[in-house]
């Protein structure tokens, strides 16, 4: 499993984060989203055997969003 | 397609001018030249413009299965131009795209304390490699051991100690307190500092996230999207809100058979100021705490605090600075100031905190003792010019000097007043002082507190470890309605614990250091002065300047903020019902209630963008004035 912290460009509609929060949920072999409106920030669990961030990244860049940089860390 | 909505997002502020300039010649267009049809054209135009990123955003919308205010909008100005309201059409998406783009722009402004504050953190570090050149490295990936270069001017990347090298430091950012530090070797340094003058380097026993630094940003970077329950209550709400509008619009359509109606129902649709409202709030009181050292580990803190009756205190470096001080020093015999020489060069021998409220005293020479002796549990003895001097407590001096009333009496006397104290005594019985010594309140600990009661705390109670004597003279001076002393790290958790079952709601405010029980059982925890990783781990609001009047602006930054979350839900509730209210009057059109629906939620973000400027009223100024008035 790999926690993973994706910053987005800035978040300015509620229904952005919906929407990003859906998508990312819809992606199999996450885990435990959690999008956060004011940060610009989209945290999630992930299973490496199952997705990569890339396919979440390419997911989430569909809807019309940027990602600007990824972090991920073992657990 | 993705390529087409990254474009629109990319020039969104180009676009929307565009449109704006257009409408605004189709506008004059029709007044001054009666050109109906370059009107229409023009209409059109922007209409089209203004439609394709909403739709695009709605399309991936129903494909993520969500209902969005984007597929509300595109259906509505679909249905505008079927029935050929060619401008309603362009006016409600020129609004929408506009509305967009000043909500972006207006929440970059309440975010940006809490951006401030990310901003602030170090990115990259000189590391000294092992054949002593250096190289720039991203404070990610530095490792505790690693050796850092810092330079005058330049930021602390890193925690650590001083390997080499001297420097005056600004630890503003840590400790809220903007004054030089001096940095020797051996000496610890905190990432985020500032390095006004010298070159160090630094032993890194943390970088990065792991930083005491690091951790702050993390806490605020949490706490501004923290959610209270009213929150998560709307979150739900809005969810469903939006697709029950549009099965209200279409059943509208189905029976009035009116189109146009219909369409403007849906327009209405999007519950935004309330979804909004509250978040915007959050960042801003969040960002406001902050910037002045008050770090709320969420919006829910603050709803919890406002709720606080019972205000629990431990008492060292709490109530009290936590630095022992020289209270008073009577001399039965000897000259007062050689006996300072004295005591100061000897304590400075020892390590012990009475010990050091000796040697901050001014010492008029510097004098060399020798044939230094600890004896335990009592204090020291050494010698001065073939002198010999005694230096501790009671027991030490009893052999020299028995019987001596007067000693006796006033030990007993300064010891009742609260104080500590340490006899000096020279072997030759020429020399014998008491010094008397106090941990000393803080300053303005009182109108603080007074600030306290004033705000509606009903309760103000003191838990220390220390002696009855001592805990009463420090409640004595300070409006503390009871204290309890000598109590262990753990009766302080359970004396919270057995007012919480009588009903109270109770916030502890500790140093951290030895109260994590008692922090971990109160409503709210309450850490004082960072730097300590249990305190910002068990607390709900951590206060980095170690003073109580950021206590007392807590208390009232947090049912400010509450309350504006309060103003911005109402806000947004009336202007549903007045949207609805008009439309079914027949004053709302499909224009005018998009132009309503924006402005709401511009009037919600200005709202909460008084949090970022508001002051807690107990500015040093306000509180040394005389008519000290709250309101």
């Amino acid at each position: 499993m790999e926690k993973v912290m994706m910053k987005l460009g800035g978040l300015t509609c509620p229904s952005c984060l919906t929407k990003i929060q859906k998508s990312v949920e819809m992606t199999d072999g996450t885990a435990d989203v959690k999008v956060l409106f004011n940060a610009g920030k989209v945290k999630f669990n992930l299973d490496s055997l199952v997705t990569s961030p890339d396919v979440v990244q390419n997911n989430i860049e569909k809807l019309g969003y940027t990602v600007q940089g990824i972090k991920t860390k073992e657990i | 397609m993705v390529k087409i909505q990254q474009f629109f997002a990319k020039y969104r502020q180009l676009i929307v001018t565009l449109m704006t300039v257009l409408l605004a010649l189709a506008e004059a267009a029709r007044w001054l030249g009666q050109m109906t049809v370059g009107y229409q054209v023009v209409m059109i135009i922007v209409g089209i413009i203004g439609l394709i990123p909403i739709l695009l955003t709605a399309i991936s919308s129903l494909q993520v299965r969500l209902v969005s205010i984007d597929v509300l909008v595109s259906i509505a100005v679909i249905g505008a131009f079927i029935i050929g309201e060619y401008n309603e059409a362009a006016i409600v998406t020129w609004l929408f795209m506009l509305g967009e783009v000043l909500e972006e722009i207006t929440l970059r402004k309440t975010r940006s304390a809490v951006k401030q504050l990310d901003d602030l953190a170090p990115q990259t570090a000189s590391v000294i490699d092992s054949d002593g050149t250096t190289h720039q490295e991203d404070v990610d990936f530095l490792d505790p051991g690693m050796h850092v270069l810092i330079r005058t001017g330049s930021q602390v990347p890193v925690d650590g100690r001083v390997l080499t090298g001297t420097a005056l430091v600004n630890e503003a950012s840590i400790t809220g307190e903007s004054r030089m530090v001096h940095k020797q070797v051996g000496d610890e340094v905190f990432a985020g500092t500032i390095l006004e003058n010298g070159t160090i380097t630094v032993n890194t026993t943390a970088a990065g996230d792991n930083t005491t630094f690091g951790k702050i940003i993390e806490l605020v970077d949490e706490a501004q999207d923290s959610q209270t329950k009213t929150q998560r209550f709307i979150d739900k709400f809005s969810q469903y809100y939006t697709p029950f509008v549009l099965l209200v619009a279409v059943l509208v359509g189905i029976i009035t058979r009116d189109l146009r109606l219909a369409i403007t129902v849906m327009v209405l649709g999007c519950p935004g100021a309330l979804v909004i409202g509250v978040p915007a709030s959050t960042v801003a009181g969040i960002g406001n705490g902050a910037r002045r050292g008050i770090l709320f580990k969420g919006s829910n803190v603050m709803d919890t605090l406002r709720h606080v009756d019972t205000v629990a205190f431990d008492k060292t470096g709490t109530l009290t600075v936590g630095r022992p001080t020289v209270q008073t020093l009577l001399v039965l015999k000897g000259d007062r100031q050689t006996i300072i020489d004295q005591a100061v060069a000897i304590e400075r021998l020892a390590n012990h905190p009475l010990a050091q409220a000796i040697t901050n005293l001014k010492p008029r020479q510097e004098l060399h003792p020798t044939n230094l002796q600890t004896i335990k549990g009592q204090g020291l003895r050494a010698q001065i010019a073939q002198q010999e001097f005694l230096i501790g407590n009671r027991n030490l001096v009893s052999d020299v000097i028995t019987n001596n009333t007067k000693l006796n009496h006033e030990l007993n006397r300064i010891t009742h007043a609260g104080n500590s104290v340490v006899i000096f005594a020279s072997a030759d019985h020429t020399e014998l002082a008491i010094f008397g010594i106090q941990d000393q309140l803080r300053p303005q600990a009182a109108l603080a507190l007074q600030q306290l009661k004033q705000l509606g705390v009903t309760r103000l109670i003191m838990l220390t470890g220390d002696n009855q004597n001592t805990a009463r003279k420090i409640a004595d001076d300070l409006p503390i309605d009871e204290f309890h002393a000598g109590m262990l790290p753990a009766d302080k958790a359970d004396f919270i614990k057995e007012e919480q079952t009588k009903g109270h709601q109770l916030a502890f405010v500790g140093d951290g250091i030895n109260d994590s029980p008692a922090l971990s059982v109160a409503d709210v925890a309450v850490a004082m002065g960072s730097g300590t990783d249990v305190a910002m781990d068990v607390s709900d609001l951590v206060l980095v300047k170690s003073n109580l009047n950021s206590l007392v602006a807590s208390f009232q930054l947090a049912s400010q903020t509450i309350k504006n979350m309060n103003e911005n839900i109402l806000i947004a509730l009336l202007t549903v019902l007045l949207l609805f209210v008009g439309l079914f009057v027949g004053y709302i059109e499909m224009a005018s209630g998009m132009l309503i629906h924006e402005l709401s939620i511009l009037i919600v973000i200005f709202n909460s963008m008084r949090l970022i400027k508001y002051l807690p009223k107990l500015d040093s100024y306000q509180f040394l004035s005389p008519n000290n008035n709250l309101e």
